[in-house]
């Protein structure tokens, strides 16, 4: 990766987010850093999803600004961001009449003109890069199990090495072992492909293991911000709600 | 502008130096595959390759990849390629490209063509054996369920029953009338205008009669029945059984013939009949205003001639067929929605084969109670 041209991957300044006349989010600011995995944390039904596909541009803002690797979100340069960022959606959302081959190849078949030789050993280099083995590649989504459609949604949200990597919950749905196991690999990627990952996420384990800062979203707001040691002493009672409740709290011996 | 990325190849005695300059990076590829392609020849015929990668200042998977391969290219007749200045950032992604793609698949063999039609041929002959092996287990089971119904009346999904109705019978009357009368209307006129020659004009009124009383009325609408609500069946049991929902209703104990099919098919049994009499008064309808407007034959007439011409046995023949084609476009509706498997793909073809299928086995049950009725001299 080059030397970063600004410090910050996504900025979110002042978002306004509704439906009709709920609002989602109010006024919401958050920065996420360059090579960071950043943990979103909040109530099911907060906004967590809808400020991510708003990010990404799925959801239409009422007002406020989003910048994306520098460039302004909706802006005159908004055509394709493809290769700005890969993004792994809760379901996979992988194509059900391709090939699990076929799906990785996509954005590299939209996007790139490159022969088919060349672009088979890149889907077969991504899905061995995430985990699998090259003959799972002839397999079709409804073939797979849950773990392994994360991962092959994962290898295509990576097929053209996006800087930005937007998962929504990658480990719900998981058992414990392939969800650590999907942990490490993220850490592993991010590491390799120098990524900056925006993570939502309920699973504590991964929030402690793999983020490098979380952030909370209550009240259509980030109420607080910072490496996971920060968040657990934070005093916004819904914060703390949220990490010494019972269940957070059955879980910190092994945490830590 | 990014600068293009290089690559320098420098022969120096028997080692090849390979110097990758500028960014290595997916929205360079076509050069990349370009660049790495022309290096080909002279890897061959050196002896020994150095690939020095120093003056990179981008790279990623893909890019990676492309030297990756050269490397082994070279590796592979012997040759040891020598990777020298990788820069830190770097090389935790070239060492992971370095472990990828170490076991090909075995290439899938070839079949014969010939060999392919025949398993083609076997494979379609057991699906049609497989096809009525399914319809007569749809027939059974919906039978099973209307015993059952017919012990314990109370059993009967009334509200699914009656929301079934409106949604295939009650509003599809505008556009069966609309069809139909255009159709009753086409055949008067045809009729007029033909027979005119002979003077036998007031005999199209017979043909008109007797043609949409007996066959056409009720194929007709079959046939739209058959696109318009087995298609809707189809695909809404094919999403159920996509989201898991027809097995979280079995799990609950309750069967899903009786719960989703039996109120579907029930409702197609009983709507059927009806369209198909709509349909035909709306044809008769369009073939008398073609009398008045083209034939220059008043309703008086109109109607006695029909009176003369058609008797209940023609009404009878037509109705009676309708509740037997509802029957078929219900079943094959409902068992090929529930043959959806995971993909949409799976969704749409199954869609597309229960109307086909329907339409089909609607048009040969009408050519097997032609000869039936014609042998019992109805």
């Amino acid at each position: 990766m080059p030397e970063p041209q600004a410090e910050f991957a996504i900025r979110v300044r002042d978002l306004v987010v509704g439906f009709g006349r709920q609002t989602v989010l109010d006024h919401l600011s958050l920065d996420v850093r360059r090579g960071e995995i950043l943990g979103l944390v909040g109530a099911s039904g907060g906004g967590k999803s809808v400020l991510m596909r708003t990010i990404i541009g799925l959801i239409p803002r009422r007002s406020g600004t989003i910048e994306v690797m520098g460039q302004p979100i909706g802006g005159p340069h908004g055509g394709s961001r493809a290769a700005t960022w890969g993004i792994l959606f809760q379901q996979g959302a992988l194509f059900s009449s391709l090939t699990v081959r076929q799906n990785v190849q996509f954005p590299l078949r939209e996007n790139l003109v490159l022969s088919q030789e060349l672009m088979d050993e890149i889907a077969i280099a991504k899905l061995e890069m995430v985990g699998l083995r090259a003959q799972d590649g002839d397999k079709y989504p409804s073939e797979l199990s849950g773990g392994m459609t994360k991962r092959v949604a994962l290898a295509r949200a990576l097929a053209l090495d996006p800087p930005i990597l937007f998962l929504d919950e990658p480990t719900s749905g998981l058992d414990p072992i392939a969800a650590g196991d999907f942990d490490t690999l993220i850490r592993t990627l991010q590491k390799t492909l120098g990524l900056t990952v925006f993570m939502v996420t309920h699973d504590l384990a991964s929030l402690t293991t793999v983020c490098d800062r979380v952030a909370a979203l209550a009240d259509g707001r980030i109420v607080a911000i910072g490496p996971m040691r920060d968040l657990l002493q934070s005093e916004h009672p819904w914060v703390r709600a949220y990490f010494h409740g019972k269940r957070s709290q059955m879980l910190q011996p092994q945490m830590r | 502008m990014n600068p293009e990325p290089l690559l320098l190849a420098t022969p120096s005695g028997d080692v090849l130096k390979l110097r990758p300059e500028g960014p290595w990076t997916a929205a360079n590829v076509t050069t990349l595959e370009t660049l790495s392609r022309s290096v080909g020849a002279e890897v061959d015929r050196s002896r020994a390759v150095t690939l020095d990668m120093s003056g990179i200042s981008a790279l990623d998977t893909l890019g990676a990849w492309i030297l990756e391969k050269l490397s082994r290219k070279a590796a592979s007749s012997g040759r040891p390629a020598e990777v020298v200045g990788v820069a830190d950032h770097f090389s935790g992604l070239l060492e992971e490209v370095r472990q990828v793609n170490r076991h090909t698949p075995p290439p899938v063999a070839a079949s014969n063509p010939v060999l392919q039609r025949l398993n083609d041929l076997g494979k379609a002959t057991i699906g049609a054996r497989e096809d009525i092996a399914i319809f007569l287990q749809m027939l059974g089971a919906l039978f099973m369920a209307m015993v059952g119904v017919l012990r314990r009346p109370r059993s009967l999904r009334l509200t699914s029953l009656v929301y079934q109705l409106n949604r295939i019978g009650l509003q599809a009357i505008p556009i069966v009338v609309l069809i139909t009368f255009l159709i009753g209307a086409i055949i008067a006129q045809q009729g007029f205008f033909h027979f005119r020659r002979f003077g036998a004009e007031s005999y199209t009124v017979d043909m008109v009669g007797i043609l949409v009383l007996r066959e056409l009325g009720v194929l007709i609408v079959a046939i739209m029945v058959a696109g318009r609500s087995g298609s809707a069946y189809t695909a809404e049991l094919g999403s159920m059984k996509m989201r898991e929902e027809i097995d979280a209703l079995s799990t609950m104990g309750l069967d899903p013939v009786d719960v989703l099919i039996l109120p579907r098919v029930a409702a197609l049994v009983i709507a059927l009949p009806i369209l198909a009499f709509i349909g035909s008064m709306a044809a008769l309808y369009g073939g008398g205003l073609v009398a008045q407007f083209y034939g220059d034959m008043g309703p008086a007439i109109y109607v006695a001639r029909l009176h003369e011409a058609i008797s209940v046995t023609h009404f009878e023949v037509g109705i009676l067929k309708a509740p037997f084609m509802a029957l078929v476009i219900g079943i094959v509706a409902c068992s090929e929605g529930l043959r959806v498997k995971g993909s949409a793909e799976s969704l749409g073809r199954q869609t597309t084969t229960s109307v086909v299928k329907s339409i089909f086995l609607v048009i040969v049950l009408d050519g097997l109670f032609a000869i039936f009725f014609a042998s019992i001299g109805m």
